[in-house]
């Protein structure tokens, strides 16, 4: 076969193999002491020079991966974070569906609220769950606002249907933290 | 096939499966001697029926030498004893077909007959890939909530209420009953009567995610005087740490990742996630099978439960070795 | 095809057709021209020939077979030993997951299935399926349905819930990731393409029949064609509709099994096994097909009981509907309603006994011949009946209630699939490869691979049973050391490796025999069914004249002097339709010509659906693709210069 319909292939199972890594990636046992939360800030306030810090890398193996969107569901739910959140409409707590995030909406910022607590009631986990299970909670929050991927989040739990499915979630990118809406 | 070969044929399977801790051979339910005995029933049926069939089958191929003047061909007129067999056959079938439903009818009748008085009750509510176990009693003070580990006082008919927290399980310990699936969105309940004091083992038996094999479950049959004695030990709550290694155990466990999941009565500790510890040193397994209970496993449980059990849903911490040492100190004293 | 002059009177050719003034060498070089298909690439990819087509099946399947047969030596070397660690658990979930999928849904029913294909229409005297671009199709959706549920398992995202993927594990919470909705949707594939091939097998077998054929006359396994081709058509639906549920609870939110919200974890059992206990005897009643047709052949004599063996095939099939709640007999559903599918399950193995009894007699009072095919039904009847007797066992719910979900079940359906339907299967291949391709098997290598596959296997599955009455659950992946399955498991793995050596060589016989077999005849065997009356492998065409039938056995009333009919058309592809129940000839129907379009149509067909797992937009950018394909695959063809005047 031609040279040019060999490369096409090729390229097309390399896209292929590439397609289902991120996604279906599952390693349980993680990494323990390398899962660290950065210290990242809310993005318009960051001392010294006036740069957001760049995007963790890890952060991929956790936004679109399926098994950890799935560990933070159930983790949303047995932690009781609908105590206050709801199922991300918000009560207590601000909502987590929409595009206003207070401490910035990028999952190491979210990691980082979840991590170290907020102010008016947000608890710290920090030493209450792992590092791998805030990142996971993290991704799960942040596929609220639809910002996972559609592929890897389930369109359901299996409890009271409490939103509309969440493959169908309307994506609401984050608006800046100085924002006039926040 | 007379009484005494039946009794033969039982003995023999007895001997088969004599030590067997995780077998319907095993007689010590109530139901079991009844299982034992259909089961020879049918068998013996079915190896009748088998010889049957392979010995005309044996009939027929030697034959062959015998027709050699037998003409080929359509119409060929078969012999006519060929069809009063076929009729004897079709009756035979049919006769024995009958007696075995009707065998197996009048047993499950009564097991369920004798499954209707029971003198009281546990809870078992299945999770990814543990037993949640609670003795209920009218006051709920005097509930006991354990886990992995059942104990049932021996001639006592046992209701065991099922439910699930998650995916479909099936609640089987062969050796005192048959299996029945723990659902979500339903309860089932199976009775348990055992007749045979001993510790047995059951396992989950619906394939229910990444470790359905290590979701085993220990039982233990015993008086009721050791009944009794172990429901109010299991009533009272932790001991305290008395060592400062299990102060310090406790002082981790009840402010960090611990008790996020798991409770201990009588501390701040009141996770729902994850097994009740209170007297997690008093069971005989960790991590419901998956290793017997010893200093070792403990702690290599405690370090890294996911190279034990890879897939459960107990983090690996990365505990600090000091931090190790006390935890496993301190659950090393619920006894 | 020369092109339609426009309004002038052209001269009209008399239109060509078999019969005293045109046979011999002559006809058969015009049939050859117009039932042939163009050669090269894209020629063999539009091929509608039934025997192509049933070939391709047969051969994709055996693939399939050895892929899943690799994963199961992978399972049986992890158990081995106790606490072993060649296989993870979740690699493990996934190996026991893609044996059970491919060797149900991508070997057992597509090899019946091609078969089917393959000998249809050559026993019942026509030359080609009733529908033949619908043939094609299936068996490109089958492949294509294949070769996503591997390409899935290589990508990590293959199905690991076992090869039913019961729900809540399989749901949109518990079943992470798209590896069930690469199940669900392989199912979609197989199941299309099994539904496609029934239809036009009915279609044929009701239809197509060569005049005398009566259906009392029809050889037994079109009978079992025709019966596990309703089944097909019955049964099939439900398993689509449980894979689409489940689909729309994952990718849409639905809530059919969600019980919080008044959905059923056990209506996905009920359904899927409404499905499920009829796919058992659809793989089983060819098997019984294979059979008769062998012991007949070998037996030198025609079956016994032909109308007993008629009425077991069609009373399996119908009651092996009534059977599916005893794969859920530790659900909780009400006992006495349990006692109901105990009766009707141990009713549905009379059919069977008889048929039994009908294969012995008739070995009984022939002169049986003991080559390797026949050595298979042995191998067969003595594996076959251990397993209908361990049915037999468990369908008494006290004992079911212990054994089922453990290495008991294991056995009992190794043993009634392989001795039911695997043994059969290598005999009929053995019996009909001359018919294929020209040549024997070897008999020695034949000889060698029975026994060691009989014996393998005895070794493999009988000590599951043990295993299973000594607590071993299924789909575990290892067990504990110190409860007596040390030795069952061991003895298993070593069986099973025989197994594989003894597939290996039947393979290895295949393929040499291709070359260097002896040269067969139209009838090496001395067989009675039609299609023995054509040349090994048949022409294109398959019969120079269509052969009209007298008897059961029309090879051996009437040996020399096979009579026939004439007047189709040579120089354009006609079959002659008969009528359903006396097969008198009643019209001549056009027959399909090659096509690329059923190729097409299934490409399109399969990128809507693949796609569909990853995102609702493929099912709306996907069906622009598939009406066009489906529109020009169904493009009403011209009728030529010289069309027959319609007579209305």
């Amino acid at each position: 076969m031609s040279s040019r319909f060999r490369n096409s292939i090729w390229t097309l199972v390399s896209l292929a193999l590439l397609a289902g890594c991120d996604r279906e990636k599952s390693n349980p046992r993680g990494q323990p002491l390398a899962e660290t939360i950065p210290d990242t800030s809310p993005d318009t306030v960051f001392p010294g020079d006036a740069k957001p810090r760049p995007l963790d890398p890890r952060a991929a193996d956790y936004e679109q991966n399926a098994f950890a969107i799935a560990q933070g569901q159930q983790l949303f739910g047995a932690m009781n974070c609908v105590g206050c959140h709801a199922h991300g409409g918000g009560g207590m707590g601000p909502a987590l569906m929409d595009s206003q995030w207070r401490y910035g909406g990028r999952i190491d910022q979210i990691a980082q609220s979840i991590a170290k607590g907020r102010p008016n009631g947000m608890p710290a986990w920090e030493g209450k769950l792992t590092d791998r299970q805030i990142w996971q909670l993290a991704a799960f929050v942040r596929s609220l606002s639809g910002q996972a991927p559609k592929d890897a989040v389930a369109a359901r739990a299996d409890e009271l249907s409490n939103t509309p499915p969440q493959t169908q979630t309307k994506r609401e990118p984050a608006l800046p933290s100085d924002s006039a809406q926040q | 096939m007379t009484r005494r070969g039946l009794i033969v044929c039982s003995f023999l399977l007895c001997l088969a499966a004599c030590s067997g801790i995780q077998t319907p051979l095993g007689n010590s339910g109530a139901d079991d001697s009844s299982f034992i005995r259909l089961f020879v029933t049918f068998l013996v049926v079915c190896t009748v029926m088998y010889l049957l069939v392979v010995g005309a089958l044996a009939g027929a191929l030697a034959n062959r030498r015998r027709l050699l003047t037998v003409e080929e061909g359509t119409h060929h007129e078969s012999s006519p004893w060929i069809r009063r067999a076929l009729i004897g056959w079709a009756a035979l079938i049919v006769a024995g077909l009958v007696g075995l439903t009707i065998a197996s009818f009048f047993t499950d009748r009564a097991a369920a007959k004798r499954a209707m008085r029971p003198q009281f009750t546990v809870k078992i509510i299945a999770n990814q890939w543990w037993w949640d176990i609670i003795y209920t009693t009218p006051d709920v003070s005097q509930a006991v909530h354990t886990a992995n580990e059942l104990h049932l006082p021996v001639g006592v008919e046992a209701e065991v209420s099922l439910e699930s927290n998650d995916v479909i399980h099936s609640f089987w310990v062969p050796n005192l009953a048959g299996k029945q699936d723990l659902i979500p969105g339903r309860t089932t309940d199976i009775q348990l009567l055992p007749t045979k004091t001993g510790l047995y083992r059951g396992q989950c038996a619906e394939f229910c995610g990444i470790q359905h094999a290590n979701m085993a479950l220990a039982v233990q049959v015993e008086s009721r005087e050791a009944f009794l004695r172990w429901i109010a030990q299991q009533r009272r709550a932790a001991f305290a740490p008395t060592t400062p290694t299990e102060l310090a155990g406790y002082h981790y466990f009840t402010t960090h990742e611990c008790s996020s999941c798991h409770s201990i009565a009588g501390t701040p500790a009141n996770g729902q996630v994850g097994p009740d510890l209170t007297h997690v040193a008093s069971r005989r397994t960790i991590a419901a099978g998956a290793l017997p209970m010893s200093s070792g496993n403990l702690y290599g449980w405690v370090a890294d439960p996911q190279s034990q059990k890879p897939g459960n849903k107990m983090p690996t911490i990365g505990l600090a070795p000091n931090e190790l040492h006390a935890v496993v100190a301190y659950l090393q004293r619920l006894k | 095809m020369t092109p339609r002059s426009k309004g002038r009177a052209t001269k009209r050719e008399p239109v060509l057709r078999d019969g005293p003034d045109l046979t011999g060498s002559d006809l058969e070089e015009r049939l050859e021209k117009t039932w042939s298909r163009p050669r090269g690439f894209i020629g063999w990819l539009a091929s509608v020939d039934h025997k192509e087509i049933g070939r391709r099946y047969i051969f994709t399947a055996l693939g399939f077979l050895a892929a899943a047969g690799l994963l199961a030596l992978h399972m049986r070397l992890q158990l081995m030993f106790p606490d072993n660690d060649i296989l993870g658990p979740s690699a493990f979930n996934e190996a026991f997951t893609m044996h059970g999928t491919t060797m149900m849904f991508l070997f057992a029913v597509p090899v019946m299935q091609g078969v089917q294909i393959y000998l249809t229409p050559i026993m019942v005297g026509t030359r080609a399926m009733a529908f033949p671009r619908l043939t094609a199709f299936s068996y490109y959706m089958y492949l294509f349905g294949g070769l996503f549920l591997w390409a899935g398992h290589f990508l990590h995202f293959g199905p690991d819930n076992g090869w039913f993927n019961y729900v809540p594990l399989s749901g949109p919470q518990y079943g992470v990731g798209k590896r069930s909705d690469a199940w669900a949707q392989t199912i979609t594939f197989t199941e299309v393409a099994a539904l496609a091939v029934a239809v036009t097998l009915v279609a044929t077998i009701f239809k197509q029949r060569a005049p005398g054929m009566t259906l009392a006359r029809m050889p037994i396994f079109v009978w079992s064609t025709l019966v596990t081709s309703l089944m097909v058509v019955f049964s099939m639906p439900a398993i689509a509709l449980v894979s689409g549920l489940l689909l729309s609870d994952r990718l849409v939110g639905t809530q059919f099994f969600n019980p919080v919200e008044h959905g059923d974890p056990l209506l996905y059992q009920h359904l899927f096994w409404f499905f499920g206990h009829p796919e058992v005897y659809i793989i089983f009643l060819p098997a019984t097909g294979f059979v008769s047709e062998i012991v007949a052949t070998f037996s030198r004599r025609t079956i016994f009981g032909y109308p007993i063996v008629v009425l077991s095939l069609v009373g399996t099939g119908i009651l092996a509907f009534g059977l599916w709640v005893h794969h859920m007999f530790a659900t909780g559903l009400p006992r006495v309603g349990y006692s109901f599918y105990t009766a009707a399950s141990m009713a549905v193995s009379i059919p069977t006994g008889l048929q039994i009894f009908c294969w012995i007699a008739t070995i009984w009072d022939g002169r049986p011949r003991l080559q390797v095919p026949m050595l298979y039904v042995i191998g067969f009847i003595v594996t076959f009946v251990i397993g209908g007797l361990s049915g037999i066992i468990i369908a008494a719910v006290p004992l079911d209630l212990q054994v089922h979900d453990t290495y008991f079940i294991v056995a009992h359906f190794h043993y009634v699939l392989i001795g039911g339907a695997v043994f059969p299967l290598l005999g009929a291949i053995t019996y009909w490869y001359p018919k294929l391709t020209g040549r024997m098997m070897s008999e020695r290598l034949g000889n060698i691979s029975f026994w060691t596959i009989f014996l393998g296997f005895q070794l493999a599955f009988f000590p599951m049973h043990i295993a299973g009455l000594m607590g071993m659950p299924r789909r575990v992946y290892t067990y504990p050391a110190g409860m007596g399955l040390e030795l069952p498991n061991m003895l298993s793995s070593i069986g099973s490796f025989v197994v594989a050596l003894a597939v290996l060589m039947f393979v290895v016989n295949m393929a040499a025999s291709f070359r260097r077999g002896e040269r067969a005849g139209p009838d090496p065997w001395d067989a009675a069914s039609l299609e023995w009356a054509t040349a090994s492998p048949p022409p294109w065409y398959n019969f120079a004249h269509i052969p009209a039938v007298e008897s059961r056995a029309p090879l051996w009333d009437l040996k020399d002097d096979l009579p026939v009919v004439h007047g189709l058309r040579v120089d354009d592809r006609e079959l002659l339709m008969t009528s359903v129940i006396s097969a008198s000839p009643d019209v001549r129907e056009p027959s399909a010509t090659p096509s690329i379009w059923p190729l097409i149509s299934a490409i399109a067909v399969a990128v809507t659906f693949i796609g569909s797992v990853f995102s609702p937009w493929a099912l709306v950018f996907g069906a622009a693709p598939v009406g066009i394909a489906l529109t020009a695959w169904f493009w009403p063809k011209l009728p030529g210069p010289f069309a027959e005047p319609q007579i209305t």
